[in-house]
């Protein structure tokens, strides 16, 4: 018979993935609230507010790296210009908070600071609607989706594949990045957006709007996690699975792989949009160096350094690499990107499979020591 | 235009909406028992004619073993027929309405044509079971695809063709650690799946042992009648065991045609083989 959606849906899990993700989400939801509202900051069980920033951010991180994955490890496509898809998200959502900062910027008017600054009398056309929240979250979502099928469909239609399309993606989010660079844009040029005050009406450092946004983040990751491990336990996963392996093979079964790869593609860059919302009030601010090409190259070391075409093997990467990062920039600033350069070569060198590789090499040989010790027994046996 | 815009701006009078995920144009006539006609063929590739005035004619249900040289065009004639290479002269057609020089090659493989290459191409991460899964006949559109779910009868199919290629036990392995004449079963398979009316194999039973390629005559024997097959071969064991009509090809053209006993005693074809 076949079965609803939903229940397809919620199968696609096994009970120990929906166990892990239920106390993934009463740690975000209750534990943590609780702790940083309830504890006195004194207190070593008190969660500061910058442990929360932090969590909160990396798991934005943590999301464009399942997006990242669901193109990379399932669909082969190694895109060097997610960071592009990322910022899209968070410019459209921070044109919202830039509305709602109101007459409390430090000109008192009611365009944003560098529109003043600039000289402009009037919002540009583009920044129509963005007074509404429900409009930059649409945009956040519409953004990243139509530059992301506009670029997918002819680079896909022209089979541009392998280095070249990473090659492609990296002059593409540069390129934005210069045109982001520029005053005359309309996005704050290399300031970006910040100083922002609040979101729907509520202080945006009010520990209770900290809270919600890390919980909304929380639960997007969580959502995200069973949308794509349901993705490529279906039958399109199999497809885009094989498209990745013997591209011409699948065309002759029937498969066109354009729409294939065209909308794994688009859905990688939305989940990206998203992430890139829920960052940007979190952190604070948002400028063009989250497009820098540098960056979009961490995202896939994230997924690399987790292990590619896992799922939760990204998730662990971006908490990794991110919790050493922030630990390292404040202790070795200098030796950072020496550190992210050598951790490459460690994970591609030795770590084909990444971190979720080690773990399941570990968790085999285990098996294979206990299951070789009752053969030895039952081989004695029969001697 | 896109495939997608294709099947919803379907012209009126092509192939209906029964057949989802089929972009032929014109259904497939075998009522006059032909299943493949080549009339006049000619290709040319920079002055050298791989096929020159190439006729051949595949009754509804025929078994057909070409052979031939190197070079006699029998690796140019599928790409004809697949869409592959477009003919510079002459008439290819599939039964009686479909112009098989008109149709991409997806659209080819959609009206019924399946073919298998020399070299077997399987999706090797995937299990022997998923293989046949994503070759089955289905509307292979990503918005259908995403939904899919496969039914009893879908099921009972793929078990069907698993035990007549043999796999049967095979079903859960990643089809990448099957042995090399496992994998061409399992690309015929993929093939039967998909339920083509005019099957191509090209070299089907290279690398196999001599038991295995017994077997697969056998199941090419049994398939005769409710399919066309059309195979390209240089294992005479193999060719004799099939039984079928013989075609030999020669420099682009059909050179002899007939039993394998009345080909191989004819002069014509001995001096092409054993040279003049």
């Amino acid at each position: 018979m076949r079965k609803p959606l939903i229940i397809r849906i919620l199968s696609a899990l096994d009970r120990k993935a929906w166990l892990a993700l239920g106390i993934f989400l009463a740690l975000a939801l209750v534990a943590v609230p609780a702790l940083h509202l309830l504890v006195p900051e004194g207190s070593p069980f008190h969660v500061s507010t910058y442990a929360i920033t932090l969590v909160g951010k990396i798991m934005c991180y943590a999301l464009v790296a399942v997006a990242m994955d669901l193109i990379w490890g399932f669909g082969g496509i190694l895109s060097l210009g997610h960071g592009l898809f990322f910022a899209l998200g968070g410019y459209a959502f921070g044109m919202y908070l830039m509305r709602q900062i109101g007459t409390d910027g430090s000109y008192g008017a009611a365009l944003p600071d560098f529109m003043i600054f600039l000289d402009w009398k009037e919002l540009p056309w583009f920044w129509l609607g963005s007074d509404s929240f429900g409009w930059a979250a649409f945009l956040a979502l519409a953004l990243p989706a139509v530059v992301a099928f506009v670029f997918g469909y002819f680079a896909f239609r022209s089979r541009i594949k392998g280095v070249y399309f990473s090659i492609i993606t990296q002059a593409l989010t540069y390129a934005a990045m210069l045109l982001f660079f520029r005053n005359e844009t309309g996005f704050g040029g290399n300031n970006g957006f910040t100083d922002f005050k609040r979101i729907l009406g509520y202080s945006i450092t009010a520990p209770e709007t900290r809270l919600v946004l890390f919980g909304l983040t929380a639960l997007a990751l969580a959502a995200t996690l069973v949308l794509a491990r349901w993705l490529v336990t279906s039958r399109f996963g199999r497809v885009l699975a094989a498209i990745r392996d013997a591209e011409s093979r699948v065309m002759f079964i029937g498969y066109n792989p354009l729409w294939y790869k065209l909308a794994i593609w688009t859905l990688s860059a939305v989940l990206c949009g998203i992430a890139g919302a829920l960052y940007v009030p979190q952190v604070g601010i948002i400028n063009p160096s989250e497009m820098s090409p540098g960056n979009s190259i961490e995202i896939a070391i994230w997924v690399a350094v987790g292990g590619r075409g896992t799922l939760i093997g990204p998730v662990i990467g971006a908490f990794v690499v991110n919790l050493a990062k922030s630990w390292f920039t404040v202790s070795f600033p200098e030796y950072w990107l020496f550190f992210l350069g050598l951790l490459f070569i460690v994970v591609t060198l030795m770590l084909p499979h990444g971190l979720v590789g080690l773990w399941k090499q570990f968790v085999a040989k285990r098996a294979a020591a206990r299951g070789a010790a009752p053969a030895l027994v039952a081989k004695g046996a029969s001697a | 235009m896109s495939a997608t815009a294709e099947l919803i701006h379907r012209p009126e009078g092509s192939d209906g909406g029964s057949q989802l995920g089929h972009l032929a144009t014109g259904e497939l006539d075998l009522s006059h028992g032909v299943a493949l006609y080549l009339e006049n063929i000619t290709v040319s590739f920079d002055g050298f004619r791989a096929l020159n005035k190439l006729n051949l004619a595949i009754d509804d249900g025929e078994l057909r073993c070409i052979i031939g040289p190197n070079g006699a065009g029998k690796t140019t004639m599928m790409d004809v027929i697949t869409g592959k290479t477009r003919p510079d002269r002459g008439k290819a057609f599939f039964g009686q309405t479909i112009d098989l020089t008109r149709l991409t090659e997806a659209e080819i493989a959609h009206a019924g044509i399946g073919r298998k290459f020399q070299k077997p191409t399987i999706f090797e991460q995937h299990t022997v079971f998923e293989n046949l899964e994503l070759a089955m006949k289905a509307d292979k559109r990503v918005w259908k695809t995403l939904f899919a779910w496969l039914s009893g009868e879908q099921r009972d199919r793929i078990a069907d063709t698993l035990r007549q290629i043999r796999l049967d036990r095979e079903a859960d392995r990643p089809a990448g650690l099957l042995s090399h004449g496992q994998k061409q079963w399992l690309e015929i398979g993929m093939l039967l799946v998909q339920e083509p009316k005019l099957l191509l194999l090209d070299e089907p039973v290279a690398g196999m042992t001599d038991d295995e390629t017994m077997r697969t005559a056998e199941l090419f024997v049994s398939l005769a009648g409710k399919h066309s097959l059309v195979v390209v071969e240089h294992d005479m064991a193999f060719v004799e065991k099939l039984g079928g009509k013989v075609t030999v090809l020669h420099e682009g053209s059909v050179l002899a045609e007939g039993s394998l006993a009345t080909v191989q005693n004819d002069q014509r074809v001995i001096e092409v083989y054993l040279g003049r």
